[in-house]
């Protein structure tokens, strides 16, 4: 244990040690602000000129030396003059005029952050967690959380059906539902190839373009319905899946996830570029909408001969019920691939899925075809790729090949890393973080992403293995135990 | 004991040579493994011992060499050289486990078990689809699949940490689930690399039960690399010694023992490198 309690106030503080460890951190700091904050490139009269802020930078340099400075006496055993210096800090950058808004931001909080921290250590006896401790916990926390969701998994469904409903639920809300469950819905088809089988698939975007652009081509060209295309679509992602999987799936690891970024940007590059087909950069305008299952269009004036929904069901004609058609079939198609996964894992060719993710030599030697293994995985994961990029079209009714861009996939994947690989309720966890915290911050979108970014940093060293990274198997000989107890167990054991 | 019908070739191995580049790992090695017998692969380190375990298993593909895998009649032997790794395991039913335990620590012990018997249970499963739909024909074939697994863990020891995760076993625990793993493929012909690494005297002691267990109820064969000289010793029918990848002796444990060539590779001509408790436990075995 590195933990230091104040009752070991023997060793002496090294304030040498202390002021030398404040004062690196602090030269870091200026040789990374001088050239980023400090000068910055300004446009006078159509001239570009460089305008210093060297204010900015002494104030971010004097920060980061009182943070370290105020982390390294907690460290050793010296919280309290710390919590109070700490407090007098954030307090006084309130009401100082620093010279820019988000360094006033980060004076605060971070002077808060060092005072809560000296705050628990003072409480806790202990000045810092050891890494295996703080392991534990987190560990505690994650299988807590994993006996709850089988509460929580039906409750969160039942919402999410109710949700269309609820009196707060306007246009906005429901449309930010689509969008969540859209990712929710690729976060766990991914989690099929990424997480169970343990591929790193970096070009997963490219079924989804797939999807899109068959439904869109489909209805232009030969005029079929989403009905029809849904799972046309799903079939031709699925064969392209097959299709890039046959070459590919013989390489390992890094090489694997180069090439399927390759092939994911191969698609969003043929699209732009295939003008007479696809309409290149301008995209597909146009697609048309779903219907209520073939029997009636969402329009206030239905052309003759067509029924439309408000005159079928005897209601008010509204814009929100097609909005809301369009939230219960993502559901639908969401919740479809979930209870596929759920299902699937059960099987021996979810467990061989596993099995490969933990070793693929042993597979062989236990006479398990890897490749034909591999490409289920892959050609499943992108048929629910598919099915999600039709469901894209018909929603926006206008694509192009800036949807399908590499950070697309890199959000995915994100996505299923942090939830937890292979856990379903990680992924939505993870969702609600890395899509639903921003759309409902749309005002700071400047500092979008740079919260994911520290985002992501937090989650590495806190929890590499994802929020929610307890597995429970498959099978079991005994009586099923809870999660917590499973995580007891392993406490006593170890 | 009634009389024990004579054993029969399982595993012919003929002029095996593996060269990687310049290197000649293994040059011109034959022997021959009888079914429902014990053969032992000995040998000082480097001489070529794992290698032959990766030609026969399918991870090598040996330079020149007949590998045959007799079966029952009628059907015919199957020619290993040939076959992809997964398929000598399937096809051939030749099973093994690896010098460095290569378990699914992730998964439970159990699910260790059933995922070794993935190709019978994906036909039961119809390829996943009457798997999908929940057919009492996957159950059954699962109840099965799960019993058979609850036979070698009860064997080996480990029905009461059957739901643990494999990773947090001790050693001795995971050796012995792999051996338990490879036993659920049902194999003709058992391959074990170095089962005994790392085992105290008293779990080498349950491993040599253990072989002479599958060999007399299971009616198999077993092959088996092993630098322990407790274990060969006792329980082995049959040994072949390697040196510098070429085969020295051949024949049961007392003929080996007193073989000059094996003598001299195991002591060294000028003395050398090999510690005394390995010379005593070669000489005075058994």
């Amino acid at each position: 244990m590195t933990a230091v309690a104040p009752g070991v106030r023997a060793h002496t503080l090294d304030i040498a040690a202390v002021l030398k460890e404040s004062a690196l951190a602090a030269l870091v700091a200026l040789l990374l602000a001088f050239p980023l904050v400090g000068l910055r490139t300004v446009d006078v009269l159509s001239r570009l000129t460089i305008e210093p802020h060297f204010a900015e930078v002494a104030v971010a340099v004097v920060l980061v030396f009182l943070g370290r400075l105020g982390m390294a006496l907690t460290r050793e055993g010296r919280p309290l003059p710390v919590l109070v210096a700490s407090l007098v800090v954030a307090a006084s950058a309130w009401f100082l005029p620093l010279p820019t808004m988000p360094l006033k931001l980060i004076a605060v909080a971070g002077g808060a952050i060092i005072a809560l921290r000296a705050a628990l250590a003072l409480r806790s006896h202990h000045s810092t967690l050891s890494l295996a401790e703080r392991e534990r916990r987190m560990d505690r926390v994650g299988a807590r959380f994993q006996d709850a969701s089988r509460l929580i998994g039906p409750i969160a469904v039942i919402f999410a059906v109710a949700l269309p409903f609820l009196p707060f639920a306007d246009r906005a809300v429901v449309d930010i539902g689509i969008l969540l469950l859209t990712y929710i819905m690729l976060g766990w088809g991914l989690n099929i190839v990424v997480g169970l089988a343990g591929l790193l698939d970096l070009g997963y975007v490219a079924f989804y373009a797939v999807g899109a652009y068959s439904y869109a081509l489909l209805a232009q060209y030969f005029g079929f319905s989403f009905w029809l295309c849904l799972p046309l679509a799903g079939l031709l992602a699925s064969l392209s899946g097959l299709l890039l999987g046959f070459p590919v799936l013989r390489l390992r690891g890094d090489y694997f996830a180069i090439v399927t970024l390759g092939f994911g940007e191969m698609i969003r590059i043929i699209l732009i570029n295939w003008y007479d087909f696809t309409g290149g950069p301008n995209g597909i305008s146009g697609i048309p909408r779903p219907s209520f299952f073939g029997i009636a269009d969402f329009v206030r004036n239905p052309e003759p001969g067509v029924l439309s929904f408000h005159e079928l069901f005897g209601v008010e004609y509204s814009s929100i019920q097609r909005i809301i058609f369009l939230y219960y079939l993502i559901l639908v198609l969401a919740l479809f691939v979930n209870f596929f996964t759920l299902r699937i894992r059960k099987l021996p060719i979810g467990r061989a899925w596993e099995a490969l993710r933990e070793d693929d030599v042993a597979c062989t030697a236990l006479g398990i075809n890897r490749t034909n293994i591999k490409l289920a995985a892959f050609s499943i994961a992108a048929m629910f790729g598919g099915f999600a990029g039709s469901f894209f079209a018909t929603r926006q009714g206008f694509i192009s090949p800036e949807s399908f861009s590499f950070i697309e996939s890199a959000i995915i994947l994100a996505i299923v890393v942090l939830g937890g690989m292979g856990s379903q309720a990680g992924v939505v966890v993870a969702t609600l973080l890395v899509i639903g915290l921003p759309e409902m911050f749309r005002e700071l979108s400047q500092y979008r992403m740079l919260a994911f970014g520290i985002g992501m940093v937090l989650i590495m060293l806190w929890r590499p293995r994802g929020l929610l990274a307890h597995r429970d198997p498959t099978i079991l000989l005994h009586k099923r135990k809870s999660a917590m107890q499973q995580q007891q167990e392993s406490e006593d054991r170890a | 004991m009634t009389v024990p019908p004579k054993p029969t070739p399982l595993l012919e191995v003929e002029h095996l040579t593996m060269r990687f580049g310049g290197l000649i790992a293994v040059s011109e090695v034959s022997f021959t493994a009888m079914d429902r017998e014990i053969t032992a692969i000995i040998g000082p380190n480097g001489a070529g011992k794992t290698t032959v375990f990766n030609c026969l298993t399918g991870f090598y593909t040996p330079t020149v060499g007949r590998l045959t895998m007799h079966r029952k009649p009628p059907k015919t032997p199957l020619y290993l050289e040939r076959l992809e790794a997964y398929r000598i395991a399937h096809k051939a039913r030749v099973a093994r486990t690896f010098q460095n335990i290569r378990l699914f620590s992730g998964m439970s012990v159990l699910e260790n078990m059933i995922v070794a018997q993935h190709n019978k249970l994906m036909r039961a499963s119809g390829f996943s689809l009457a798997g999908l739909f929940g057919l009492p024909v996957y159950r059954r074939a699962e109840r099965a699949a799960v019993d058979l697994a609850r036979y070698w863990l009860d064997r080996v020891n480990l029905i009461d940490v059957a739901d643990w995760q494999a990773g947090n076993l001790p050693y001795g625990a995971q050796r012995r689930l792999e051996i338990a793993r490879a036993m659920c493929t049902e194999p003709a012909l058992l391959c074990l690399d170095e089962p005994a690494a790392g085992l105290n005297p008293r779990e080498s002691a349950e491993l040599s039960d253990l072989l002479t267990f599958i060999r007399d109820e299971h009616k198999i064969g077993v092959l088996l690399i092993e630098h322990d000289m407790s274990v060969v010793m006792t329980i082995s029918d049959h040994v072949v010694v390697l040196e510098y990848g070429r085969k020295i002796s051949d024949g049961t444990p007392a003929e080996v023992r007193v073989d000059p060539a094996v003598i001299r590779a195991y002591l060294g001509e000028e003395e050398e490198e090999t510690p005394p408790e390995a010379v005593q436990r070669l000489a005075g075995g058994a």
